[in-house]
């Protein structure tokens, strides 16, 4: 029984990494959402930047508070992170090459980009967060 | 037995299930070809302006998206948290790793095409009459592609790799599958809404 309840980290020790996660790509999606609701007409960008702006402030956030982690089981993180980067690197290509094959334009474009920059690294850091808080903890 | 109960391994069902959740494999090789062709004839029909390909993986798979999503959520779910855990741990172990390579590829399908299919018949159009019942469909697609990759894909993984440890922990198994199954329950609701909209949009 003291072998099996070691495997688990409890929950209460670990900062909420998943949940900035899931706001970060929350606001990502509102962004994509809005210049989508707009493209190919007129669009004001500042809205989207002011999201994109807190979704990466969010993601530095996430980046801080993992730093800070020294009981945490690195290597399953980084075995799930790494093909979960690849994974969602390639989703995120094909929204690129759909921008691109659509020729949206430049200004917006960037932004796109940027936002599934932030889209391809959130939601590998939740898949590597979820597995790895539920595993043994390493030294 | 109680959720919470560690799983006990002196029975020959609970050393049977622990088998079959040793031997799964969390991505199902077989299937990757499959799911690659797919994305290849998706690419290929964006790059080919094929609007009958692009109608045809938009309905077919949004419908199978929709479909799975509500009998996951609404038949397999509520029958699910009525087994025993090794029962749920075997089912679990051969179930999940198949829609971890279904449900991504679906959507993939559906939101790729449609985007496209929207593009080419102007919908997107701010002009366009219908554009507020698109933008609604575009909210409706966001927040279920929020809870299903920041909770519902997370559990799914979670789980696999819970059934693959040496000493699969029952509670930790059914907390994750049932978060899996209230949030596809959720999300199956909600192609309710997509239902509605791409009737009103399509009529």
């Amino acid at each position: 029984m003291a072998e099996l309840a070691s495997e688990i980290q409890p929950d209460e020790a670990l900062p909420p990494v998943a949940a900035i996660a899931v706001a970060s790509l929350s606001l990502i999606v509102v962004g994509g959402i809005y210049l989508a609701a707009h493209i190919p007409g007129p669009v004001s960008l500042a809205p989207a930047v002011a999201l994109l702006v807190v979704a990466c402030l969010l993601m530095a956030l996430d980046a801080a508070l993992l730093s800070r982690l020294h009981s945490f089981a690195w290597v399953r993180f980084r075995q799930v992170g790494k093909w979960a980067l690849l994974a969602y690197g390639i989703s995120a290509g094909m929204l690129e090459y759909v921008f691109l094959y659509d020729h949206v334009p430049s200004p917006e474009l960037v932004l796109l980009t940027l936002m599934l920059l932030v889209y391809a690294v959130d939601i590998p850091l939740i898949l590597a967060f979820s597995v790895a808080r539920y595993r043994r903890a390493e030294r | 037995m109680s959720v919470e109960a560690p799983i006990g391994l002196d029975r020959a069902s609970d050393r049977g299930s622990q088998a079959a959740a040793a031997n799964i494999s969390i991505v199902p090789l077989r299937g990757l070809p499959i799911v690659a062709i797919a994305l290849i004839l998706l690419i290929a029909s964006i790059a080919g302006n094929w609007l009958w390909a692009l109608d045809f993986f938009h309905v077919v798979a949004g419908g199978l998206w929709t479909g799975i999503d509500l009998f996951v959520g609404l038949v397999i779910g509520p029958i699910l948290g009525r087994l025993s855990i090794p029962a749920r741990m075997e089912f679990s172990a051969r179930f999940m790793p198949k829609m971890v390579l279904i449900m991504p590829t679906l959507v993939t399908l559906t939101l790729g095409s449609g985007f496209q299919l929207a593009r080419h018949l102007g919908n997107l159009s701010p002009a366009y009459t219908y554009h507020g019942w698109l933008v609604a469909s575009f909210v409706v697609v966001g927040v279920m592609a929020v809870i299903a990759l920041g909770v519902l894909e997370p559990a799914n993984i979670a789980v696999l790799f819970e059934l693959k440890s040496p000493h699969p922990r029952g509670d930790v198994i059914g907390r994750l599958m049932k978060r899996f199954v209230y949030t596809a329950a959720i999300t199956g609701l909600m192609q309710i809404a997509t239902l509605v909209i791409m009737s009103r949009l399509a009529s």
